[in-house]
C-alpha cells in the first residue's frame, strides 16, 4: 500500500506532470485564465486519465506484447475515441458546461499529458492499480497546477503590468516560479 | 447532430474521426461521404502505415536489442571487476536456476548474474535493484561476493537525481570506489568521521539522501537474496570461510524494487 | 487566402510565425529536452524529419482524404513517422534517445505539426507544403538551440558537452532544472515583448500629427 501512495504523491507533487514532467501545457497556457474554467478543465483531464490508465492496461496486456511497434498509433487511438466519448457524455449530461468548455475538450487528444501519461505508464510497466494511482496522481497534479495558475492569473490581473510584459512571458515566469517552490517536495519520502 | 456514429468497426480510428470531423468542420456540410468509404480510406491508410513500421521494426530490433545486451554485459564486467564470462540465474522460490520459472516474462523475471573468472571460479553476483531516491527511482547493480561478504562494486544505471548534488552518486568516483570490499550491513558515514571500519561507506556531502538509497538498496538485496546466494555460492565457493556463513537473521518484508526495469 | 510567395512561405515559419517564440506551441518539448544543445539538435532534427514527411504525404494525398476525417489521417500520418523517428533514433543513437525518452513519442501531440497539416499542408501544392514545413521545421529548431545553448551554458558551463568557463564557474544549476526551462523562455518573451514595444513606440511617434516636440508631450 505503501508503494501506490507513494506512486500517487509523487506524480502529483514530487514530479509533477505540468511544472516538473512538462506535460500538459497547451491547457495550462491557454486554460488558466479564470479559477473555475481550470478546475472544470482538470476534472476533465482526471476522468480522462483514469480511463486511459485502464485501457492502457488493456492494451499493454492483451494486444501489444504481439505489436510493440504499434503502441504509439494505438495509445492515440484510444485517446482520441475516450476523448470524443467525453465529450457526448458531458454534452448530454451537462450542456451548460459543454459550452463553457467549447474547444477545450478536443484539446485534451493532443494534450500531451494524456499520451505522455501512456508512455510513462508502459514505459514503468505499472500493473492495473498502480496505473490507476499514476492516473490520479496525474490529474490530481495537473489540476493543483492549473488552479494555482489561474488564482495567480485571476489577482494580477488588477496590477499593474509594464507593457513589454503584457504576454505570455509572465505567465512562463510564474510557472517557473511555482516550478521552483514545488521543487520543495523532492525528497518528501526517504526510505 | 446530424450524423450518427459510424458503427464501431476494428478501427476504433473512425469513432474518434466521425465526431473530430463535423466538429471541426463548416456549419454547412458537405453531402455526406458513406461510413463505408471513409472507413475503407482510414484502414488502408492504416495497413500502409502499419507495414512501413513494421519494416523499420524490422531493421531497428536487432540494434536495439544488442545495445541493451551490450549495456548490461558492460556493467556486469564493471561491478565484478572484468569476470571471464558470467551466467544468468533466475531468482525462483527454491533458490537459484538457470533456467526461468515458469510463466514468467524473461525480460521481467528477477535475476542475478554470477561472473567466473578465467579459471572458472565464481568470483561473485551481480545484482540489481532500486528503491526511490531524492527525485525519482535510483537504479543501480552491485557485485557481491557471497562468500567472503564483500560487496565488489557499485554502478549506477538509472538516476534521476539533482544534478550536481545528487548524480554525484554515479558522478563522484571516490564515492563509486567507498563500495569496493565493503562488508554488509553497510553504514553510511560522513566523509572523514569514520573509523576505517569495514561496513562504513564515505557519503557524499549535500546529497545524504541520494547515497543514503544507494546504501539502502545493497543492503536490502542482499538481505533479501543472501540465503539464496549462499546456497548457490556454497556448492562453488573456492576456499570460502564457511564458517561465516552460518546463521545469518534475514529481516522479512522489506519491498525492494522488481528486476531489470526496461527503459 | 492571401497569395503569399514560396520565400516569404519559408521565412514565416523562422521568425515572424515562429511556432515555439511567437505561436506558443510545441511547448513540451521545448522546454522538457533543451537542457542541453545535444538534445536540442536531435529533437530538432527529429521534429523536423516527421514535419516535413507528414507535409509531403499529406499535401500529396490531399485530394484522397476525407474531409470528415482527416484530423485522424493527420494523426496516423505524423504518428508513423513519429515511430519511424523513435526506433531510428534507439537504433542508432541510443544515448539521445534515452535522454529524449517519451519526448520523441510527444512529437505526435505538437500541436503544432498538426496545426501545419491543418492550416496549409492540406490546402496547397506539395512544393509550398514542403517549403512551409521546412519553414516551420526550422524556427523550431532555432527556438530549441537558443534555449538549449542558454540553459546549458549558464547551467552547465559547456557548450554540446566541452566546458567553457573552465574550472572555477559555478554553474547556475537551476537552468538546467525544470524551472529554467519555464525561466528562459519567460525571459526570451519578455524580451521580445520589450523589442515589439520599442518598435511600436516608434511607429506611433512617427504617426504623431506634426508639431510634436519630444516624445515626453507624444506619450
Amino acid at each position: 500500500m505503501g508503494e501506490l501512495f507513494w506512486i500517487l504523491i509523487s506524480a502529483m507533487l514530487i514530479n509533477n506532470f505540468t511544472l516538473h514532467l512538462f506535460l500538459g501545457l497547451c491547457p495550462f497556457m491557454g486554460v488558466s485564465a479564470r479559477v473555475e474554467t481550470a478546475v472544470r478543465m482538470g476534472m476533465a483531464n482526471i476522468f480522462v486519465l483514469v480511463m486511459t490508465a485502464i485501457c492502457v492496461w488493456l492494451l499493454n496486456t492483451f494486444v501489444l506484447p504481439y505489436a510493440p511497434y504499434l503502441r504509439l498509433i494505438s495509445f492515440i487511438v484510444v485517446i482520441a475515441s475516450f476523448v470524443q466519448i467525453t465529450e457526448m457524455t458531458i454534452k448530454r449530461f451537462s450542456p451548460t458546461l459543454f459550452r463553457q468548455l467549447g474547444i477545450f475538450l478536443p484539446l485534451i487528444t493532443t494534450n500531451c499529458a494524456i499520451l505522455g501519461f501512456a508512455i510513462f505508464n508502459t514505459n514503468r510497466s505499472y500493473d492495473f492499480l498502480e496505473g490507476l494511482f499514476f492516473a490520479l496522481g496525474a490529474g490530481l497534479g495537473l489540476t493543483l497546477a492549473l488552479v494555482l495558475m489561474a488564482s495567480i492569473r485571476e489577482e494580477s490581473e488588477l496590477a499593474s503590468i509594464p507593457a513589454l510584459a503584457r504576454n505570455m512571458g509572465l505567465v512562463l515566469i510564474v510557472a517557473g516560479s511555482l516550478s521552483l517552490a514545488f521543487m520543495g517536495f523532492a525528497g518528501l519520502f526517504t526510505s | 447532430m446530424s450524423r450518427e456514429l459510424p458503427t464501431v468497426q476494428n478501427g476504433a480510428a473512425d469513432q474518434g474521426s466521425g465526431e473530430a470531423g463535423s466538429a471541426g468542420g463548416p456549419p454547412d456540410q458537405p453531402p455526406a461521404v458513406s461510413s463505408g468509404k471513409l472507413m475503407l480510406t482510414l484502414g488502408l491508410a492504416g495497413a500502409i502505415a502499419g507495414l512501413v513500421i513494421v519494416l523499420v521494426f524490422g531493421w531497428a530490433d536487432p540494434r536495439i536489442q544488442a545495445y541493451r545486451a551490450k549495456v548490461l554485459r558492460e556493467a556486469v564486467q564493471e561491478v565484478l571487476s572484468g569476470p571471464a564470462r558470467y551466467e544468468t540465474l533466475y531468482v525462483t522460490a527454491d533458490g537459484l536456476s538457470p533456467t526461468p520459472p515458469a510463466g514468467v516474462d524473461t525480460v521481467m523475471a528477477e535475476k542475478v548474474f554470477l561472473g567466473y573468472d578465467a579459471s572458472d571460479e565464481p568470483i561473485g553476483y551481480a545484482i540489481t535493484g532500486s528503491e526511490p531516491g531524492f527525485q525519482d527511482f535510483i537504479f543501480l547493480i552491485f557485485g557481491y561476493d557471497a562468500g567472503r561478504e564483500r560487496v565488489l562494486g557499485m554502478k549506477v544505471l538509472e538516476s534521476k537525481e539533482t544534478p550536481g548534488l545528487g548524480d554525484k552518486i554515479f558522478k563522484d568516483l571516490e564515492f563509486v570506489d567507498g563500495f569496493r570490499e565493503a562488508a554488509p550491513p553497510l553504514v553510511g558515514v560522513k566523509p572523514g568521521a569514520g573509523t576505517g571500519d569495514e561496513h562504513e561507506v564515505d557519503m557524499i556531502t549535500g546529497a545524504t539522501i541520494s547515497s543514503r538509497t544507494v546504501i539502502e538498496i545493497i543492503n536490502h538485496r542482499i538481505e533479501d537474496l543472501g540465503p539464496l546466494l549462499e546456497s548457490g555460492a556454497a556448492a562453488e565457493a573456492a576456499g570460502a570461510a564457511g564458517a561465516d556463513d552460518a546463521a545469518r537473521t534475514v529481516s522479512v518484508g522489506r519491498e525492494s524494487g522488481a528486476g531489470t526495469e526496461e527503459s | 487566402m492571401r497569395e503569399t510567395t514560396a520565400g516569404y512561405d519559408v521565412v514565416r515559419g523562422i521568425w515572424k510565425e515562429n511556432p515555439v517564440l511567437v505561436q506558443l506551441l510545441g511547448l513540451c518539448p521545448a522546454l522538457a529536452v533543451t537542457n542541453t544543445v545535444a538534445n536540442s539538435i536531435a529533437m530538432g532534427l527529429a521534429t523536423f524529419f516527421v514535419l516535413v514527411g507528414s507535409s509531403l504525404l499529406v499535401s500529396t494525398f490531399k485530394r484522397w482524404i476525407p474531409h470528415e476525417v482527416r484530423i485522424s489521417a493527420y494523426i496516423l500520418i505524423i504518428a508513423t513517422f513519429v515511430t519511424i523517428a523513435d526506433l531510428v533514433l534507439a537504433a542508432v543513437v541510443p544515448l539521445i534517445h534515452k535522454e529524449l525518452g517519451a519526448f520523441i513519442a510527444l512529437i505526435v501531440v505538437n500541436c503544432m505539426i498538426l496545426g501545419r497539416q491543418e492550416a496549409f499542408a492540406s490546402k496547397r501544392s506539395v512544393g509550398r507544403s514542403l517549403l512551409d514545413a521546412v519553414g516551420t521545421g526550422t524556427g523550431f529548431m532555432i527556438a530549441l538551440l537558443m534555449m538549449g545553448g542558454f540553459r546549458e551554458i549558464l547551467g552547465n558551463g559547456s557548450l554540446l558537452g566541452f566546458s567553457i568557463f573552465g574550472e572555477n564557474f559555478e554553474p547556475w544549476i537551476i537552468m538546467i532544472l525544470p524551472p529554467g526551462g519555464f525561466l528562459t523562455l519567460g525571459f526570451i518573451l519578455l524580451a521580445f515583448g520589450w523589442w515589439r514595444e520599442r518598435r511600436a513606440e516608434v511607429v506611433r511617434i512617427r504617426q504623431w500629427p506634426h508639431g510634436v516636440a519630444s516624445r515626453e508631450e507624444a506619450a
